[in-house]
């Protein structure tokens, strides 16, 4: 059961991470590896935090987390590469 | 110390007293000498707050909300327009249970323009969640402020709270008053200790989102602080006459244990109608008068119980809801409802955009009242000392 504080107050941080939000999606980024240059712009932009930020020095390419990905294709439309698509969710 | 002072400088002494420290605030008549006699006491070193000046009454009651949920204690000022403005705040500030403590100087809404007194501000704000108190004069003024940060604080209620006084009647009328000690309203008044508080330390969300799973359960929660607040009120008032030997009441009877017709009033037009009851008393006439300090959480329960063995209740409302009739009326009709017994309730619109009231129109509505207590098809709601036949349709 939920438990409701006086003033609407949730007295601990990061409590919204239960609330995997990533079944609002209806089109999902898809990263092309070879095409990430790893300029961390989509990160940035991303207004859900849902990127993990890419490794120039390792050369790891950016990670989208589809547990809060919501699909928005802000990422897709900064990424100065081209690398990442935006796809149609299927069942 | 017995000092003879303006209501706005009642409230802002008053707010001194509760060693404020945070007023965000903009001006506007007849509120406007509160934040100037802060900021003067601030630049005389007489008091250790932050006034924070802002570009609107929506940005003064956005910014008291911040300051009261990391834990500071906070006081603003303002009348009309100006509450308005701010309508959209009060109910997050309630919501969010922030024990902000504001002053209005009760005055009429526009259009047309109009500075002077009547209670249309405050009462259109009644849903807000606020408690909302009403000061007769100048020393109410000061005492109710200081009473409502003890009240709105309570754990027991956490709720903010308004006190009106009426537009230049008490803001900017020199009247005698007794400021309390400093020494003695730090005992009746300790600092504010809030249940939460945001710090950047321990991160927390205020005022979450609400989905309709919950949002029922926030609002019947806060109204229960609201009906708790009913106990705590009496609880302060009944220390606050021990402590400073004033005594206060949500609803207060004069002379209304014998009388036929009680009339209702609220603000500074009580002390007009106490001086009628007690002319008409010499006449023979038997009627009273119920001054109603408290309207939230509304005193229904006790108005009914100091009024229900009269004949009738005239209500004086200085206020008006265009196709109902005043809201006072309304609430204690409502208060009645059910009862088997009651007495004749008739509604009277005065004072509106600061028109006088005086001991005529007193005596009208006790008249009035008398002639339609036998005439069951008698309009309830009664506009009185207007003019219709100036008004061109």
């Amino acid at each position: 059961m939920v438990k409701i504080y006086p003033g609407a107050v949730i007295p601990r941080p990061a409590t919204a991470l239960v609330n995997k939000t990533g079944t609002w999606r209806t089109i999902r980024p898809v990263v092309d590896e070879e095409k990430c240059k790893y300029c961390n712009i989509c990160w940035q932009f991303c207004p859900d935090t849902a990127i993990t930020k890419a490794d120039p020095k390792q050369k790891i390419p950016v990670v989208i987390n589809y547990d809060y990905c919501k699909g928005c294709g802000l990422c897709a439309h900064e990424c100065p590469s081209g690398a990442i698509e935006m796809v149609e969710e299927r069942k | 110390m017995k000092d003879v002072i303006k209501g706005n400088f009642a409230t802002a002494v008053a707010a001194k007293l509760a060693r404020v420290n945070v007023v965000p605030a903009y001006p506007i008549t007849p509120s406007t000498l509160f934040p100037e006699q802060i900021s003067e006491f601030i630049a005389n070193g007489e008091m250790d707050a932050e006034l924070v000046l802002v570009e609107s009454e929506h940005s003064a009651m956005s910014a008291a909300i911040g300051a009261s949920a990391v834990g500071a204690r906070v006081a603003t000022a303002t009348a009309s327009q100006g509450l308005e403005l701010m309508h959209e705040m009060l109910f997050i500030a309630s919501g969010m249970r922030l024990p902000i403590v504001m002053a209005v100087g009760n005055r009429a809404l526009s259009a047309p323009i109009n500075i002077w007194c009547d209670h249309q501000d405050t009462i259109s704000a009644r849903d807000s969640g606020w408690m909302q108190f009403y000061a007769e004069n100048n020393q109410e003024a000061l005492d109710l402020m200081l009473m409502a940060f003890k009240i709105a604080e309570d754990r027991r209620v956490l709720l903010p709270a308004m006190v009106g006084l009426d537009a230049f009647v008490l803001t900017h009328t020199i009247e005698p008053v007794d400021i309390p000690e400093q020494e003695k309203v730090d005992e009746f008044l300790p600092p504010y200790k809030p249940l939460y508080t945001l710090d950047p330390q321990r991160p927390m969300t205020f005022g979450s989102f609400g989905t309709p799973a919950h949002y029922m359960e926030f609002k019947k929660s806060q109204t229960d602080a609201m009906e708790r607040a009913r106990g705590v009120i009496d609880e302060v008032f009944s220390q606050f006459k021990e402590m400073f030997g004033r005594e206060y009441n949500q609803v207060t009877p004069f002379m209304t244990d014998d009388a036929d017709i009680i009339i209702v009033s609220m603000g500074s037009m009580s002390g007009t109608v106490r001086e009628a009851v007690r002319e008409m008393r010499k006449e023979g006439k038997k009627v009273g008068l119920l001054k109603i300090t408290t309207l939230r959480p509304f005193p229904g329960k006790k108005i009914v119980e100091l009024t229900g063995h009269a004949r009738a209740i005239a209500v004086m409302d200085r206020n008006i809801s265009p196709g109902f009739g005043g809201a006072v009326f309304g609430e204690i009709s409502a208060a009645f409802i059910n009862r088997e017994r009651r007495p004749k309730i008739y509604d009277y619109i005065v004072g509106l955009g600061g028109r006088d009231i005086v001991l005529e129109d007193i005596r009208h509505i006790v008249e009035s009242t008398e002639k339609k207590i036998s005439d069951p098809s008698a309009e309830p709601v009664e506009w009185v000392n207007v003019h219709p036949e100036e008004v061109i349709e």
